[in-house]
């Protein structure tokens, strides 16, 4: 399971990528933003695109009595996030490790690979929770008070995923190179998993 | 006698002539190019940029325009020698030294010939010069900000026309006089201005780096008028060539009297040798008092240095460093084409051309072939210095400039046409007429080493039936012609600022990429900057009252003070917290003797109001600024000179 195992750890050593690139980046353009303002959330923090994104888009939202944009210290899971992610690749390079010296069986390799989906879909769970908040939970003293054609409060949840238009914004959310390294290594560990499988049986026969 | 006469009649009946026929060609032209493609060539569609950019002086308004071309649309009015309530440009505390002189505050200036910074011909796009004409200055721009950052005052020099040409390299910006004036300046008989009135042609030297100017050294010259001037390039790089009139120095009825001589000069300095010598300790270190002003863009704020003392070179001292080459007849521009080997003199009183050639002058110099001196310095023969003449081209050749092509572009002022010309042969090969008198022509990168011949473009004095009429007054004009074949198309004629006297082009991708978006707030280095809405407050000092005051969209910090007295002289230093690109506040009081504010994002600029009568006086923000602009206001509370109440400030208390 020699190269089983080397795939697992190249697999859970791309998830180190988070701690540089961002996982997610969600950009707002409108006409008058011809440069759009964007987010990169990162597993330690939001960062504007460009260097005074994060002012620009607290200083749009005050118009319709959103929150500031969190800062790390104020949300605890840019404190949990990335010990979880350091954590998984600790314990992924140690199963990929183990692997190769055949101390233990290939089905580890999926344990690890459903321990992190399950982790992520709990993540992107959070960040959906996060969202919503912070686009529903307005202020009532803000200035303006937009409504849907039926009466209702308008919010302005911006997209998990994909794109959407909010007022004169089109908002765009999608992955950046820290998730797509993620998948990238997620994919690599599955992978490990059904080589680790063949290379199991032929090791067997 | 008579043969004169009858040569004057035949140069007119052949100039009449010549305009007629341009006259009927136009037609034809303009019918031509409106059906075709003058409107597709000159379309920019909405959201796209110009090609170029073209800095068009203001003249008499003291101010630099900017456009774009082929468009011809206006981008910014940039002020300089003038002040802008538009931009608070010698209206607020920032800026006002700006506009210092030994002559104390003079918010106007004559603003002539501006002139692009170059590194080895070619233009870098770092800086604009520009000189005032009238309290000799010469201002830099920087191309980054599109702002006026420093503004040196040139002693002993009266009227600097000749300048502000750079060689190439930027080693020196030049500021030639106009007028020759009593050097130092003292009480004396007007009429006794022969051989005692100098003509200083002042070299000043520019830093590589940040720009700065200094004073390097003023040749003095005899006391001739020089009008133009242009670096030698190339071959004859370290050489400046100065156009002269007035040889006769006479000293009124100029129109008469400075125009006796068949010919004038074009004054060839030898600034290297000179450079050299002063490098060496030559010169005379005299007294002098002018001002030399420097905006910092850290601290948002201009000073303004007297300096005493000047150094000055009499051209005697240096053999082999100026000579004189004659020209016919009172030549204004003195242009030197890409190749650096001829120097276009145009005798605005003639309807030749003269083309010196550089290496027949330097020939001449080594061979020593004189024909006289003039105070001295060594006049080189005419026939010597000769490449050749461009015959009866047209009435009164003020300016020619280069399509890097081989052709020179001359404009005719009388004649009132743009010909196009070989410069090698010396032949013809278009002419255009201009609406109407043509005073310079401008091809972008033109009296560079590397000119972009694609356009040209007139600058028009008068334009009588150009436009819809605006009264007695109306616009100046600048027209557009296309040059890219071999006759040339008029396409545009667009008004402009003020007098477009001169101008100097650019491509816009040179440009484009350094240009600033907005000021860093953390960078700030303003003496009175409020850098977090935690430190806004009101001081007092005495009668002195220092509000300190931040602005964001769409409310100030603070928007309530109290406790300002009648008789308060009470400072408004504003900051604009914002980072976004193209949100600038304004800010301005009601019944303060100056102007708005208008302040870029991360930038702090100061208002001073002097209140006159008790009341509660409101202030707002002057710069649409977002949808809440028009909330964007406070109050300030004046209470008799007597009274005792506590100044106090606030924001969102009731």
């Amino acid at each position: 399971m020699k190269k089983a195992g080397i795939i697992m750890i190249i697999g859970s050593l791309l998830l180190l990528g988070l701690f540089k690139f961002p996982l997610w980046n969600i950009m707002l353009g409108a006409p008058q933003y011809p440069d759009p303002l964007g987010m990169n959330i990162h597993i330690t923090g939001i960062k504007g695109v460009h260097e005074f994104d994060i002012q620009n888009i607290d200083g749009l939202n005050h118009y319709i009595g959103m929150k500031k944009i969190p800062k790390p210290e104020e949300m605890w899971e840019f404190d949990v996030f990335p010990k979880v992610i350091l954590g998984m690749v600790i314990l992924g390079v140690v199963i990929g490790l183990l692997g190769i010296f055949k101390k233990l069986s290939f089905r580890w390799f999926l344990g690890w690979l459903i321990l992190m989906s399950i982790l992520g879909v709990l993540g992107m769970y959070d960040f959906n929770l996060w969202l919503t908040e912070y686009g529903t939970d307005l202020d009532p003293n803000a200035i303006m008070k937009m409504t849907h054609p039926d009466g209702s409060p308008m919010t302005y949840k911006p997209p998990l995923f994909g794109h959407q238009k909010m007022l004169n914004f089109d908002v765009d959310s999608y992955p950046h190179t820290g998730g797509y390294m993620l998948f990238a290594g997620m994919l690599l560990t599955l992978i490990a998993f059904f080589v680790g499988k063949r290379e199991w049986k032929t090791q067997k026969i | 006698m008579k043969k004169s006469v009858l040569f004057i009649i035949s140069l007119f009946m052949s100039a009449t002539f010549i305009s007629c026929n341009n006259s009927e060609n136009s037609k034809n032209g303009d019918r031509g190019a409106l059906a075709s493609s003058a409107a597709e060539k000159t379309y920019v569609a909405p959201g796209e940029h110009d090609e170029f950019y073209a800095f068009i002086s203001g003249g008499f308004s003291g101010q630099l325009s900017v456009y774009g071309l082929p468009s011809g649309r206006l981008l910014k009015v940039i002020p300089v020698f003038s002040q802008d309530a538009e931009k608070a440009w010698g209206y607020n505390e920032e800026t006002k030294p700006m506009l210092n002189t030994s002559h104390g505050f003079i918010p106007w200036d004559d603003a002539h010939h501006p002139d692009i910074s170059q590194t080895a011909g070619k233009l870098d796009g770092r800086w604009v010069f520009i000189n005032g004409n009238n309290t000799p200055r010469i201002a830099k721009i920087d191309l980054t900000t599109f702002e006026t950052t420093e503004i040196i005052e040139v002693p002993n020099s009266a009227g600097n026309h000749s300048s502000s040409f750079v060689t190439e390299n930027t080693e020196y910006v030049v500021a030639g006089t106009r007028f020759s004036v009593p050097v130092p300046q003292r009480d004396m008989p007007i009429n006794e201005y022969k051989g005692n009135f100098k003509g200083a042609l002042t070299f000043i030297s520019v830093e590589p780096e940040e720009g700065h100017m200094d004073i390097k050294f003023q040749l003095m010259m005899p006391g001739f008028d020089y009008d133009l001037a242009h670096p030698g390039r190339g071959k004859s790089h370290g050489w400046f060539f100065f156009s002269t009139y007035n040889t006769e120095e006479a000293n009124t009825l100029m129109e008469v009297n400075s125009s006796q001589n068949d010919k004038d000069f074009i004054a060839a300095v030898n600034w290297k040798k000179i450079e050299e010598y002063v490098n060496n300790g030559g010169g005379n270190k005299v007294p002098a008092n002018y001002a030399h002003n420097i905006y910092d863009e850290e601290t948002h704020t201009a000073t303004s240095t007297m300096k005493k003392e000047v150094l000055t070179v009499d051209p005697l001292e240096v053999p082999g460093a100026v000579f004189l080459l004659p020209t016919p007849k009172s030549p204004h521009g003195c242009d030197v084409d890409p190749t650096g080997e001829y120097i276009i003199g145009n005798g605005k009183l003639s309807a030749d051309l003269t083309v010196h050639s550089y290496s027949k002058m330097i020939d001449a110099i080594e061979n020593e072939k004189f024909d006289g001196d003039a105070y001295g310095i060594p006049i080189l023969k005419f026939e010597d210095v000769l490449a050749g003449t461009v015959k009866q081209a047209g009435l009164g050749p003020l300016h020619t400039e280069f399509d890097g092509k081989g052709n020179g572009y001359t404009s005719f002022f009388i004649s009132s046409e743009v010909v196009k010309w070989n410069v090698e042969t010396q032949e013809v090969i278009d002419r255009k007429p201009s609406y109407y008198s043509v005073g310079h022509v401008m091809i972008p990168g033109g009296n560079s080493a590397e000119p972009f011949g694609k356009y040209v473009v007139s600058m028009n004095k008068i334009t009588k039936d150009r436009y819809l009429p605006t009264g007695p007054e109306v616009t100046h004009s600048a027209q557009l012609y296309d040059i890219s074949g071999e006759k040339m198309e008029l396409l545009l004629d667009f008004p402009t600022i003020g007098e477009p006297h001169y101008a100097a082009g650019i491509p816009a991708d040179i440009i484009k990429p350094n240009s600033k978006k907005i000021y860093k707030l953390d960078e700030n280095k303003h003496e009175h900057a409020t850098l977090s809405n935690g430190d806004a407050r009101v001081e007092r000092d005495g009668n002195e009252v220092h509000v300190y005051m931040t602005m964001i969209r769409s409310h100030f910090t603070p928007d309530n003070i109290e406790g300002i007295k009648v008789g308060d002289k009470v400072y408004f230093h504003v900051t604009n917290h914002e980072q976004d690109y193209d949100v600038p506040h304004g800010i301005s009081m009601i019944g303060a003797n100056t102007s708005e504010l208008l302040i870029m994002p991360g930038q702090t600029e100061t208002f001073v109001w002097e209140p006159k009568q008790p009341g509660v006086w409101p202030f707002y923000c002057t710069d649409f600024c977002s949808a809440l602009h028009q909330e964007m206001q406070g109050y300030v509370r004046v209470s008799p000179a007597d009274s005792n109440i506590e100044l106090s400030w606030s924001l969102g208390e009731d």
